[in-house]
């Protein structure tokens, strides 16, 4: 095989690879020779959601399964990790080494996943989506009932250091931890990628787009669907052992409902129809979960509303709105969106800092200021208690939103223009 | 017996109280082209859905090539040698045209749940898919999502996926309609080379395309046979006539 | 027998509780397949609406106004949020409503603080009413008894004897035949949206000063509303009554019962010690295992007979 012709199809992964393994060394304290504990830990938790969501994406983009209670699989294979860790510890096993304990993680997401999905997968649509609300609910109350394997509030802690490696690293550090985890996220997302491709991966798709007619082409989709729940359950574990091996703790907060909605929203908002979408959204997701948390509680609130807007006008997600230019852009017309866009910027960042600072303000009253802090806007300080930063922010909302609503109109006349030239054009839509 | 693609013995079907298929006998040796016609509500569509097992009988029998269907779901009737098309268009409507054919095909070429083959490198797959495609005049339209389609060429990609997987009994319920004139014409044409040396047994409306195609006519009227014959007899048939064909053929 | 007696009537306060959320939400789920993740958030909302207003005005005007105010904010979720994401199907449909409730909690802890609030039982019905066994029943238990059968009364006059009501018992169990029949179903719709959302609030209000009105809230009542629908059937209001009437007697009584599966063991003689195979599991008691009790059953139900108690179809 021609290398050039390799890069041009998969260079989605290289550029994946590249950017894991050069965005730790924006963040590198060259003075003191060390590489920033947040941004591996940041870095790190992103690979490892990523991994989880796409995983949760075999079930809801790939195979039309709505779940709430993917974090179960996770949560068995982190506590699943943590175990093996301690008695390899514990014991001096040798033949395990390091690089191969993720998989202790796979092996309890997918024997959770056997037991889980066939109970699950007896239904579909509405009744799978309750399923699974309630075994995840059941996992979790169980979490704290049974102490030997669950550890109770506390947990189960580990320790990621033991002694047999097959390349000799100790993974006494954080970088290498974090090469260990590049390696085993990448091997999952290839991995899972490639099961799209097979006989079991494209019959999922068949189930999603019409359960019925399945049936006729000689499948039954409940066992598609088993096998694809077991296996989404796999990569989930291994999700799960390196989430362990990052925290080295692991408690019941690992298969919550939180954790659960956490891989929906990033499937979600990344986009589920494609393959990649689950990747940008774990991004998004924990980008705002971390670098916004720093500056306001709220943060769970933005993400709430991003979810909401995408639900409401992007139902294909990021990686959909992308997909969306493909027609403009193959006609080269891409630049006459440019103007239009930057029209709708402008009061999108008015009604945005608006809605922002009406947000901000109410934090601030009910939490911030019995806190003792101080609460400042964009840089300017602020008096929470007096009325017109409220009016201001309120009029600010307001006013954008407006704004927004007659440049969309606008922004929509000049998109329609273009699609149906493009249509006319013969450029599949 | 074994020559008997198809053998119905007083089979029955109830919903609720109302019996909608009321002791119906029917033999359909391999090879016929055999259509059923009959007034709305008649049962014809419940039929195929008996036959195809996405209902269970009553009472009564179902054969399907020599294998009695009692307790069998789709699936395994469908492993049977039996493939069935719906009325309102039944096609995967976010996968391509190609994909569609392939899910067709993938179970009749023993891939079954395999999660360890890569379709891409199946290349008699892939090849007979394509080869398909061409049959079926799909071919332009090959990398397009299948709900993109116009209505007739999704009518066509129907029976594709339908007879894909190389069944030997094929049940076409009302494949031409909502289609125009021309387009029903193309429709019948596929129809004839898809099901050469096959058995067809199809539930059809359009009176040009029932007596141009089937060797044998049915004639359900209420959930009972009153009429089972050759074109040529059922055309003349008098109790036919009276209740079905009516104005049509005084 | 006083523990029954108590028990019994507790669970059926909580039980009638549970009815009032529940009834919207099945109205909600059999009329329109959207099960309302929102659904408990509202309750929520009802809660703290209550609360405010009875600052200023006190607890009757709240009791009156609050179920109206979620009413009127489940009419717009209906008719601006709902209405929107339907044609993209089903599934977008569950999702908005799940991240509206994401955002509802967030609203209350920005609102109303991360804390629960001192929400309390009106100086007027904070008497007890009589005493059973030695323990006092109060007679605010007593008043969310009245208000819930007068509820009940009130769906129940309003369903059979209105034309409104008349569709949508229709549609209860023949959800795509209503529009063939001529009606204006988006009104419907947001008709029975309003209707039920306006419930969950006075569900709110009654039930946020019974239990404890706090953030969480929504988050724990939520799923149990799930599996009474569930539980009880889609399409039938009735069924939907009896599941809470159990499922607040399950949990009333789960909790009184000190139990456990080695106590079980103990009556055929067979002693658990901490070596026995399994203690762990077979030394957890009743009270605990409890919370866990709904969600067996959801699974259970779903698995078992997913039309539920007395469902007209499948969920």
């Amino acid at each position: 095989m021609n290398p050039l012709y390799l890069l041009r199809r998969h260079w989605v992964w290289l550029a994946i690879l590249v950017i894991m393994l050069a965005a730790p060394f924006l963040f590198y304290d060259w003075s003191r020779g060390r590489h920033s504990g947040f941004a591996l830990t940041l870095m790190s938790e992103m690979a490892l959601m990523a991994v989880f969501a796409l995983s949760y994406n075999m079930l809801m983009g790939q195979a039309g399964l709505l779940s709430f209670g993917h974090a179960i699989l996770f949560g068995i294979g982190a506590y699943f990790t943590a175990h093996t860790l301690n008695w390899v510890k514990a014991n001096d096993i040798m033949w395990l080494p390091a690089e191969l304990i993720p998989l202790a993680g796979g092996v309890g997401g997918l024997c959770c996943g056997i037991v889980a999905g066939y109970v699950a997968t007896q239904q579909r649509s509405t009744a799978f989506a309750m399923i699974t609300l309630g075994l995840g609910e059941l996992f979790a109350a169980a979490a704290l009932m049974f102490m030997t394997f669950f550890g109770g509030e506390g947990g189960i802690t580990t320790n990621r250091v033991i002694h047999s490696s097959i390349f000799g690293v100790a993974y006494s550090s954080a970088w290498q931890v974090y090469c260990l985890l590049i390696a085993w996220s990448m091997f999952a997302a290839i991995l899972m990628y490639l099961l799209t491709q097979t006989p079991l991966g494209r019959i999922a798709n068949a189930t999603r787009d019409n359960y019925e007619r399945t049936q006729f082409v000689g499948y039954n989709p409940r066992v598609v669907r088993y096998w694809q729940f077991i296996l989404a359950g796999f990569f989930a574990g291994i999700a799960g052992a390196l989430y362990t091996l990052v925290y080295e703790i692991v408690t019941f907060d690992t298969l919550a409902a939180v954790k659960s909605a956490n891989a929906l929203l990033a499937a979600f908002i990344g986009g589920g129809g494609g393959f990649f979408g689950p990747i940008l959204g774990a991004v998004v997701v924990v980008g705002l979960q971390s670098g916004v948390s720093l500056f306001t509680s709220a943060w769970l609130l933005y993400l709430g509303v991003l979810f909401i807007v995408m639900v409401m006008y992007a139902p294909g997600g990021l990686i959909g709105i992308i997909g969306l230019h493909a027609p403009i852009a193959r006609m080269g017309r891409l630049g006459e969106l440019m103007v239009p866009y930057l029209r709708a910027l402008v009061p999108t960042v008015v009604g945005g800092a608006g809605f922002v600072a009406v947000v901000e303000l109410a934090t601030h009253r009910t939490i911030g200021a019995a806190q003792g802090k101080k609460l400042s806007l964009f840089a300017m300080p602020v008096d929470s208690s007096s009325l017109w930063p409220w009016a201001i922010a309120v009029v600010l909302a307001v006013a954008g939103a407006l704004w927004l609503r007659a440049e969309g109109r606008q922004f929509r006349l000049r998109w329609n223009a273009l699609i149906e030239d493009a249509k006319a054009r013969g450029i599949g839509v | 017996m074994s020559d008997a693609a198809i053998q119905l013995t007083d089979v029955r079907k109830s919903f609720g109280r109302t019996e909608i298929i009321r002791g119906v006998n029917l033999t359909i040796p391999k090879g016929q082209r055999h259509a059923i016609i009959g007034p709305n509500g008649a049962g014809k569509t419940t039929l195929f859905n008996l036959i195809s097992g996405r209902f269970p009988i009553s009472s009564g029998t179902i054969t399907v090539n020599g294998r009695n269907t009692a307790g069998l779901t789709p699936p395994q009737i469908n492993h049977l040698g039996l493939s069935r098309s719906f009325q309102v268009t039944s096609i995967f409507p976010r996968m391509t045209v190609f994909e569609n054919i392939r899910c067709g095909l993938l179970w009749s070429r023993g891939y079954k749940y395999s999660f360890w083959n890569l379709l891409g490198s199946q290349r008699a797959l892939n090849e007979a898919s394509d080869a398909l495609l061409e049959r079926l005049n799909l071919h332009s339209r090959r990398n397009r999502p299948a709900g993109l389609l116009s209505y007739a060429e999704q009518r066509a990609l129907e029976i594709g996926i339908t007879i894909a997987g190389g069944a030997n009994v094929i049940l076409l319920d009302e494949p031409t309609a909502g289609m125009s004139h021309s387009e029903t014409e193309y429709a019948q044409h596929l129809i004839r080379t898809v099901s050469e040396g096959k058995t067809l047994l199809m539930v059809e409306h359009d009176m040009s395309v029932v007596f141009g195609l089937a060797d044998v006519i049915t004639v359900l009227v209420y959930g009972e046979v009153i009429a089972s014959d050759a074109p040529a007899n059922i055309r003349s048939n008098r109790a036919v006539q009276q209740a079905y064909l009516g104005e049509e053929a005084a | 027998m006083e523990v029954f007696v108590v028990s019994l009537l507790n669970g059926l306060v909580y039980g009638m509780l549970l009815f009032m959320l529940a009834s919207g939400l099945t109205l909600i789920f059999s009329m329109m397949g959207v099960l309302n993740f929102a659904h408990a958030s509202v309750y929520m909302l009802g809660a703290y609406f209550a609360y405010t207003i009875s600052l200023y005005l006190g607890f009757w005007p709240a009791l009156i106004l609050a179920p109206i105010l979620c009413g009127l904010l489940g009419a717009a979720i209906e008719m601006y949020g709902l209405r929107q994401v339907h044609r993209h199907g089903h599934i977008p449909e569950l999702l908005f409503t799940f991240g509206l409730a994401l955002i509802i909690e967030k609203v209350v802890q920005m609102t109303w603080g991360m804390v629960a609030v001192p929400y309390r039982i009106p100086d007027g019905l904070d008497f007890s009413l009589f005493t059973i066994y030695g323990t006092q029943f109060p007679a605010y238990r007593a008043f969310m008894l009245l208000i819930s059968a007068l509820m009940f009364a009130a769906i129940w006059l309003g369903l059979t004897r209105t034309r409104i009501g008349l569709i949508i018992q229709a549609s209860l169990t023949h959800p795509d035949m209503v529009g063939a029949l001529g009606h204006n179903v988006p009104r419907v719709f947001t008709i029975v949206f309003a209707a039920g959302t306006a419930l969950a609030g006075l569900a709110g209000v009654i039930g946020g000063n019974y239990r404890v009105t706090e953030p969480g809230m929504a988050f724990s009542m939520g799923p149990i509303v799930f599996v009474v629908v569930v539980f009880g059937g889609l399409g039938s209001l009735t069924g939907c009554f009896i599941a809470s009437i159990i499922m607040g007697l399950i949990q009333t009584f789960a909790v009184v019962l000190d139990y456990s599966l080695a106590d079980l063991l103990e009556l055929v003689g067979i002693v658990v010690t901490k070596a026995t195979p399994g203690a762990e599991f077979l030394t957890v008691s009743l009270p605990r295992i409890g919370a866990l009790l709904p969600f067996i059953l959801l699974v259970l139900i779903l698995v078992l007979r997913p039309r539920g108690l007395m469902g007209t179809r499948d969920t």
